[in-house]
């Protein structure tokens, strides 16, 4: 997907200690995480970070605890300032902004989902979803109004006037999702918005977010440390080890090449017939006889098609015109897991 | 080796000559700065007498009607206010209605100011890590040295009277208010002050917005705190001429009444417990909406 780039990350490190700015030079001579703690008891969060997040698309950055993540989404709105770089927004520098400008980035620019939800536990769920709107003076029945329509459209109907701790945590985030877009800002930060959920309200709520995402368009910076989370709504993303980036493209090219041995051991155990499309497999031999296979269909809903057709090959299409084949021998050589080449059990801390 | 045997003293001459210093140095200053500062607390002075007299002059009935008035908007419990009526009517009918009445003003009145005082204190204290530092130990002197020791200074310089009572109880009740309306403002969730920072709250709107009203059970368990500490200072201040209750007690311990002690004292008692159960009811009303049908 090719687009304009929204926000832009450049050489971005933070190293949290005495001393940061004087730490950078010993990060950039190539100072290990723990070597850099051990001598100058500084911790170093994010190095050298550089990532490009086109509009309108969901990038997530994604990683296990401790690698960083949840800092650097808080640099996009400066909830944590950097050690040094850039963080580009519309061609903006954001780490150059005043603090008026800054209060006015956050509250139409972008705004932000929590992972605990944080909602104002004194306030009705109506108050809450229209806060971002109070605070920017808008009247309170202006805002009321705006806020009703993003209460309808996460399914919170009829809960208006209760107040936080009356309502579940599925309902909860809905309702930290709803105080987020009620602002209408471009920009979505979701700070493992999902992760303190329970499994089936987590997909519901996937499933929210990406029905929302078809009508809003938004710029969506989503962290996560669940990879099928990130799989299934990413349409780019950044894997995070200590504070570096290992790794960065769409979920088909992460999966077919990952970087190293920390990305491989995070893919081992996806199911990747439900991730990987058809079209990364094909080849352009035409066929003229067989099924016809939409070229975008996952592997597993393709296997299905061709088992049952009988045949050991199908037609790949693209808007209904044959673009190239696919083998059923492929298909199966693709989901199944790549084995594991490398003796060494390595550990990530 | 003498200074081993007795512990090393100041001159007998050098002591005398620094306790003069310090009791001169404090009478030219109440002398030249008394009346400015008598002035400055006319105000209080005016509002604590007017007050007194509205509760004293007014007919009992309608005392009693805004007390049950007020018990209920506190507490909505019937109990509270048959309770808080009833005490109120036994006070009368043992003859001590008028002293009960301007107790209950200089307790008001006090507690205003504390809470006026107290409350932007607390407040500054939450923000500033430095300011807590310089400020707790003030608050522990304020709590732990004698009244009577403090009694001196306010009388020599404003002399006996209802301002000076009023200080020297502020000085007593002050430091709950202070104390737990920085504990409420820092107990505030960081997570929640974070979603403020990120819609882009202001200083001023994450305060009235989100750290004073979360901080608000903590801020009211140091107003219930001070008023139960302000009458605790009632005998105290009539010592130095403030009406009320105090002033049959001291009474009564100077010439071994003990019926008029009993009866005075458990008109305080009954105070006491009036303003504790409907500040704290109250208080637990504000927290309400934690609550929870699901738990989180």
């Amino acid at each position: 997907m090719e687009s304009e780039i929204k926000v832009a990350i450049k050489n971005l490190y933070k190293i949290f200690g005495k001393n940061p700015a004087g730490m950078i030079s010993h990060v950039q001579n190539g100072i290990s995480k723990k070597e850099l703690l051990e001598k100058f008891d500084s911790v170093l969060a994010l190095n050298d970070v550089n990532i490009e997040i086109p509009a309108k698309g969901i990038q997530v950055i994604m990683g296990l605890s401790g690698s960083g993540k949840s800092t650097l989404i808080r640099h996009v709105n400066r909830l944590i300032e950097p050690t040094s770089g850039e963080l580009i927004v519309d061609g903006k520098n954001v780490l150059e902004m005043g603090k008026t400008e800054l209060r006015e980035f956050r509250r139409r620019t972008a705004s932000m989902v929590f992972q605990r939800f944080a909602l104002l536990p004194h306030h009705t769920i109506l108050e809450n979803v229209s806060y971002g709107l109070t605070i920017q003076n808008i009247s309170k029945n202006d805002a009321a109004e705006r806020s009703q329509q993003w209460i309808d459209k996460v399914g919170l109907n009829g809960y208006e006037k209760h107040f936080p701790s009356q309502l579940s945590g599925g309902m909860q985030q809905r309702v930290g999702l709803a105080r987020a877009l009620a602002t209408d800002a471009e920009i979505l930060l979701m700070d493992e918005a999902f992760s303190a959920l329970d499994p089936l309200i987590r997909t519901e709520m996937q499933d929210v977010l990406l029905r929302l995402q078809e009508e809003l368009h938004k710029t969506i910076l989503f962290i996560t440390h669940d990879l099928d989370e990130a799989l299934r709504i990413g349409d780019n993303i950044a894997i995070l080890r200590d504070g570096l980036v290992v790794q960065k493209g769409t979920s088909e090219e992460i999966i077919l090449n990952p970087a190293d041995k920390y990305v491989t051991d995070f893919i081992k155990d996806i199911n990747r017939g439900r991730v990987l499309r058809v079209s990364a497999i094909m080849d352009s031999s035409k066929l003229t006889k067989g099924v016809e296979i939409e070229k975008n269909m996952i592997i597993d809903d393709a296997l299905q098609i061709i088992s049952k057709s009988g045949l050991s090959k199908a037609i790949v299409t693209e808007d209904g015109k044959p673009i190239g084949s696919v083998e059923i021998g492929r298909m199966i050589e693709a989901i199944a897991r790549p084995n594991d080449n490398t003796d060494e059990t390595a550990t990530y801390h | 080796m003498s200074w081993l045997e007795k512990i090393p003293t100041m001159d007998r001459q050098e002591l005398r000559d620094l306790k003069k210093y310090i009791d001169f140095g404090f009478r030219d200053f109440s002398r030249a700065y008394g009346d400015a500062i008598e002035a400055f607390f006319d105000p209080l002075l005016y509002f604590l007498v007017w007050l007194e007299k509205f509760l004293i002059n007014a007919p009992w009935p309608i005392i009693l009607v805004i007390i049950a008035i007020l018990a209920w908007v506190g507490s909505r419990s019937l109990f509270v206010v048959l309770g808080t009526v009833g005490s109120f009517l036994l006070i009368g009918y043992f003859g001590m209605w008028t002293d009960t009445m301007a107790t209950l003003a200089i307790i008001t009145v006090s507690t205003l100011l504390c809470i006026a005082i107290g409350l932007p204190i607390g407040i500054f204290m939450s923000r500033s890590d430095r300011l807590q530092s310089v400020v707790t130990p003030i608050l522990d002197v304020m709590q732990t040295i004698p009244s009577f020791v403090y009694l001196i200074p306010v009388v020599m310089l404003l002399g006996i009277g209802k301002v000076p009572g009023l200080i020297a109880v502020c000085i007593y009740a002050l430091p709950p208010i202070v104390r737990l309306t920085n504990l409420g403002i820092r107990l505030v969730d960081k997570e929640v002050l974070e979603a403020a920072d990120a819609f882009g709250s202001s200083y001023r709107q994450k305060l009235f917005h989100v750290q004073i009203p979360l901080a608000l059970p903590n801020i009211f368990a140091g107003v219930n705190q001070t008023i139960m500490m302000a009458l605790a200072m009632v005998v105290i201040a009539s010592m130095i001429g403030v009406k009320g209750l105090g002033v049959p007690v001291l009474r009564a311990v100077s010439n071994q009444y003990l019926a008029l002690g009993l009866l005075n004292g458990l008109a305080i008692v009954a105070l006491a417990i009036i303003f504790d159960r409907i500040t704290q009811s109250f208080g637990k009303r504000l927290q309400k909406h934690l609550e929870s049908e699901h738990g989180v």
